[in-house]
């Protein structure tokens, strides 16, 4: 894939500025990417980072509360902003007569947010409606992104529910917001995004016109989450009261994607070969010949591939009907995972993933919110934006050898074993590993 | 927490000496590039359209082929079973292919396709890198015209099927929505998106083969490409991979709805539910209405986008809904309004009141010029967004050829926009957002809401 263009610069302040120009249609995307995610939210305000992200939009100096949505919307723009494990994203996708504005929106907040105990009373009110809604009310809410981390993982900013218990939600104070913008919403903590159709150099005077003056901050040591893999096989049952059917979820530990980059792209490519289509190792086995799974899925990230630094997961999931004994479903999955690290994929099974990942990157790409916020994000993580544009060449690369060898070190001994029980089953419910 | 000792206030960190400053103006907007594009009926009657968008080396397919219930009543009828049966297996198995064969072939050229059944169409969706359109066409031709559903495929499908309707009917989402169709158009095929469990059980081979050789059929059905390929020879390669896609008859289009009256909301008890579901539903009009710009118009104030008045209210203002949103829903032959809102037990009741307390405001209560030019250029704003992408397009254009409409309405809907004026949009709210013209369904806990409802009155209890 041909490489587009890509600036990079940084302002006195610290701030990194990514420029992806793109002139095929006259929209343009804006984003901003803070360095803190919920790993980094203290014991006790569990949910906080999210909640901060609510925040964001509710006005700053130059801006009353609801006046941010007005402007992007009233630009013909749409916007939106997500929390994850290390970091926390901001954009706005919007005909490219806003470019200015768009800037300017995410400055005045960067520079100078309004944190009210108001608007905090009742973003609070609005994410545990978020939460009931995604999580309490529904079947395999949080499953496996909220059950499966604290039976994977020991410590507390890897193994938490970052949604946040209703309780340290409703402790959370403004000084806490106050507390964790200082901390970590300086702009030297921050990447910003423009991708689409712009000039370059008019794009960087608009920037420099109105990040220069958000003063600089010190920018906090980023702590090392990292901890030692499961010593044994890890198992947690959880309860659900609305699910119909049991599920699996299985919880591995994969190579750090910013030292390995190349070690963990063999895990997703492994991903590939297990589950992505109908001739996939895991849907030819347990959904087509064995007929025991509804579904099945494995993956790189509980949020998606490349979105979290050291330590990241690699889960398989599924769910199966009541009858079929979830020893049996495991069973299967580790014979295929054996098959698989004595033989490896086939040189066809390698070139399907490949052609795939091609025809998604390009895809992504074509989309203005995922390339925008795509390239932050490997910016933020990796130092490298372009790193988006090299994958398919990267996952070209992966060997049968290597795909072998990674299904292999996916080892029963070192996994977390989360089983999602429907509450009208009874045994081991005393045992629930859940977090509501 | 690494957070430091000593931090600004949040008063201090909202303010700065220099103060407020001004919102920039918009700059000047670039038109989008003309598309080249062609549309035409190929000798079987299929219509196919073709838009070159070479943003990625892609192309995307869609396939929309009419695949309605020609019975009156989806009571006692197999049809809905049946469908959902061969949406599932159609790509199973063909003469030269084998379900694995399918995904191979199509993985290979960076390809996917499937297909989807609802009690209007049955749909394929797909797309590869462009070397990969023969491809990809050329799967859908074997299918289309030679799908065996080989007879291990089809019972495994029909297991599978019937658990995953389970797994649909467990969530609140459907739930209310079953609920919504069931309440709207009782046994109007239309309302039946889902077969049962049982009638799914039913469904033989032969049943299969039969509805894909009298429904199947090109005549009525739409085909659209878009992607980095130039439009005539995009139609040139559907037409050698399709033409031979022949059949007595036209597609199957669903028979015209009843249009929807204002009434009384019913309500829906979902035992231990935390959260309930509010879902409203009034007439709107089509697309080719002289007066939908202004009810589009209407519609994004009260509820349809995030600045709008409803989410304003119920979820900026007083916290009771993560999610309120209010949207047209295209119907055969006409249109619905729908107003959906998710909302905490103990504050269903006042979140109802609310909303319609803002229908009745935005029918008595005219929109500003402000409010309605924030609306106008988000409507305007967002199609170019919404459209800026190959998929999105593909997408986009394939629901309006669904509704008779073609590119032209496309690059024509914006100054439609622009010339609607804040009296048309007074006038088609009142008509049409007056709380008395709604009905609706609101699923949740019977023991929590029950007296709350009852003394706000206007919903039917149990």
């Amino acid at each position: 894939m041909a490489l587009p263009e890509l600036h990079r610069f940084t302002l006195p302040n610290g701030l990194r500025v990514v420029l992806a120009p793109d002139p095929s249609a006259p929209v343009v995307g804006v984003s901003v990417h803070y360095d803190v995610g919920f790993r980094s939210e203290p014991e006790g305000r569990t949910g906080f980072a999210h909640l901060f992200e609510h925040l964001m939009f509710q006005g700053s100096e130059s801006l009353e509360k609801l006046a941010h949505f007005r402007h992007v919307q009233s630009s013909g723009g749409t916007f939106n902003g997500s929390t994850h494990p290390d970091y926390t994203d901001y954009y706005q996708v919007l005909p490219s007569a806003a470019l200015e504005r768009a800037l300017f929106l995410e400055a005045d907040r960067m520079r100078a947010p309004k944190l009210t105990e108001e608007n905090l009373r009742n973003q609070i009110d609005v994410v545990k409606e978020e939460i009931r809604l995604n999580v309490l009310n529904r079947p395999y809410g949080g499953f496996p992104w909220i059950l499966l981390p604290p039976v994977l993982f020991q410590t507390f900013p890897n193994a938490h529910n970052g949604y946040g218990d209703f309780t340290d939600l409703e402790n959370a104070t403004v000084d806490d917001c106050a507390a964790f913008f200082d901390t970590y919403y300086a702009p030297g903590n921050a990447v910003l995004t423009v991708a689409g159709d712009f000039a370059p150099e008019a794009a960087r005077a608009l920037v420099e016109k109105h990040f220069g003056d958000v003063p600089a901050r010190p920018v906090p040591v980023r702590p090392s989450f990292a901890e030692a893999p499961p010593k044994g096989e890890l198992r947690a049952e959880h309860t659900d009261p609305h699910a119909p059917m049991p599920a699996i979820a299985l919880g591995y530990r994969i190579p750090d994607p910013v030292a390995d980059v190349e070690g963990y792209l063999t895990y997703l490519v492994l991903a590939g070969v297990l589950t992505d289509g109908d001739g996939s190792r895991l849907q030819q086995r347990l959904v087509h010949r064995d007929a025991i799974v509804v579904d099945v899925g494995a993956g790189c990230g509980l949020f998606g591939p490349l979105e979290a630094r050291d330590p990241d997961t690699f889960s398989i999931t599924a769910i199966h009907a009541p009858d079929v004994p979830s020893e049996r479903v495991i069973a299967a999955v580790d014979e295929e995972l054996l098959r698989l690290a004595e033989e490896g994929p086939s040189a066809q099974e390698l070139a399907k993933v490949t052609a795939r990942w091609v025809s998604t990157m390009h895809r992504e790409h074509d989309r203005l919110t995922s390339r925008t916020l795509g390239l932050g994000s490997a910016e933020l993580l990796f130092g490298r934006a372009e790193l988006l544009y090299e994958l398919p060449e990267k996952l070209a690369a992966v060997t049968t050898e290597d795909v072998a060898a990674a299904a292999k070190a996916l080892r029963a001994d070192s996994r977390a074993v989360l089983l999602l029980k429907p509450a009208g089953d009874v045994e081991n419910d005393e045992n629930n590993g859940g977090t509501e | 927490m690494s957070a430091p000792t000593t931090h600004r206030s949040a008063e201090e960190i909202g303010r700065t000496e220099r103060g407020p400053r001004p919102l920039p103006e918009l700059g000047e907007q670039r038109a989008a590039a003309d598309l080249s594009s062609v549309d035409v009926e190929l000798s079987n009657g299929l219509r196919v359209i073709a838009v070159r968008r070479s943003s990625v080396p892609l192309v995307e397919v869609r396939l929309r082929i009419p695949f309605a219930d020609p019975a009156d009543s989806s009571t006692g009828s197999a049809h809905a079973a049946r469908a959902e049966v061969l949406a599932n297996t159609i790509l199973t198995g063909t003469a030269t292919r084998s379900r694995v064969d399918v995904d191979t072939e199509l993985a290979l050229v960076g390809g996917e396709l499937d297909a989807v059944v609802d009690p209007e169409r049955l749909a394929f969706s797909g797309n590869s890198l462009v070397s990969g359109l023969d491809t990809v066409l050329d799967v859908l031709r074997d299918v289309l015209t030679g799908a065996t559903y080989p007879a291990e495929e089809v019972e495994r499908e029909r297991a599978r099927l019937v658990e995953r309707i389970r797994l649909a009917r467990s969530q609140p989402n459907v739930i209310a929505r079953e609920a919504l169709q069931r309440h709207l158009y009782g046994d109007h095929p239309f309302a039946k998106e889902m077969p049962e469990a049982e009638e799914v059980a039913e469904v033989g081979r032969e049943d299969v083969l039969a509805l894909h050789a009298r429904a199947v059929l090109p005549r009525g059905s739409v085909l659209v490409v878009v992607g980095d390929v130039e439009p005539d020879a995009a139609v040139r390669a559907v037409d050698a991979a399709l033409g031979s896609w022949t059949g007595e008859g036209t597609a199957v289009s669903l028979r015209p709805l009843p249009p929807v009256q204002g009434g009384d909301v019913l309500f829906v008890p979902r035992a231990g539910a935390v959260q309930s579901q509010i879902r409203l539903a009034g007439r709107g009009v089509v697309r080719t209405d002289p007066r939908y710009p202004a009810l589009q118009i209407a519609n994004l104030v009260f509820g349809g986008f995030f600045s709008s008045r409803l989410v304003e209210n119920i979820r900026e203002d007083k916290g009771y809904t993560y999610s309120a949103r209010s949207h047209p829903e295209f119907t055969p032959g006409g249109a619905t309004l729908l107003v959906d809102a998710d909302t905490a037990s103990e504050v269903t009741a006042a979140a109802l009141l609310e909303t319609r307390y803002e229908l009745g405001r935005l029918a008595l209560v005219p929109p500003t010029e402000s409010e309605v030019d924030t609306a106008r250029r988000y409507a305007i704003g967002s199609l170019l967004t919404a459209t800026s992408s190959q998929g999105g397009l593909a997408s986009f254009l394939v629901n309006l050829a669904g509704l008779g409409l073609g590119i032209e309405w496309f690059t024509g809907h914006p100054d439609r926009l622009a010339a609607v004026t804040v009296e048309q949009v007074a006038e088609v709210a009142l008509e049409f957002f007056a709380p008395s013209a709604f009905t609706g369904v609101l699923v949740g806990d019977a023991d929590l809401l029950a007296p709350q409802l009852r003394s706000l009155g206007g919903v039917t209890l149990p």
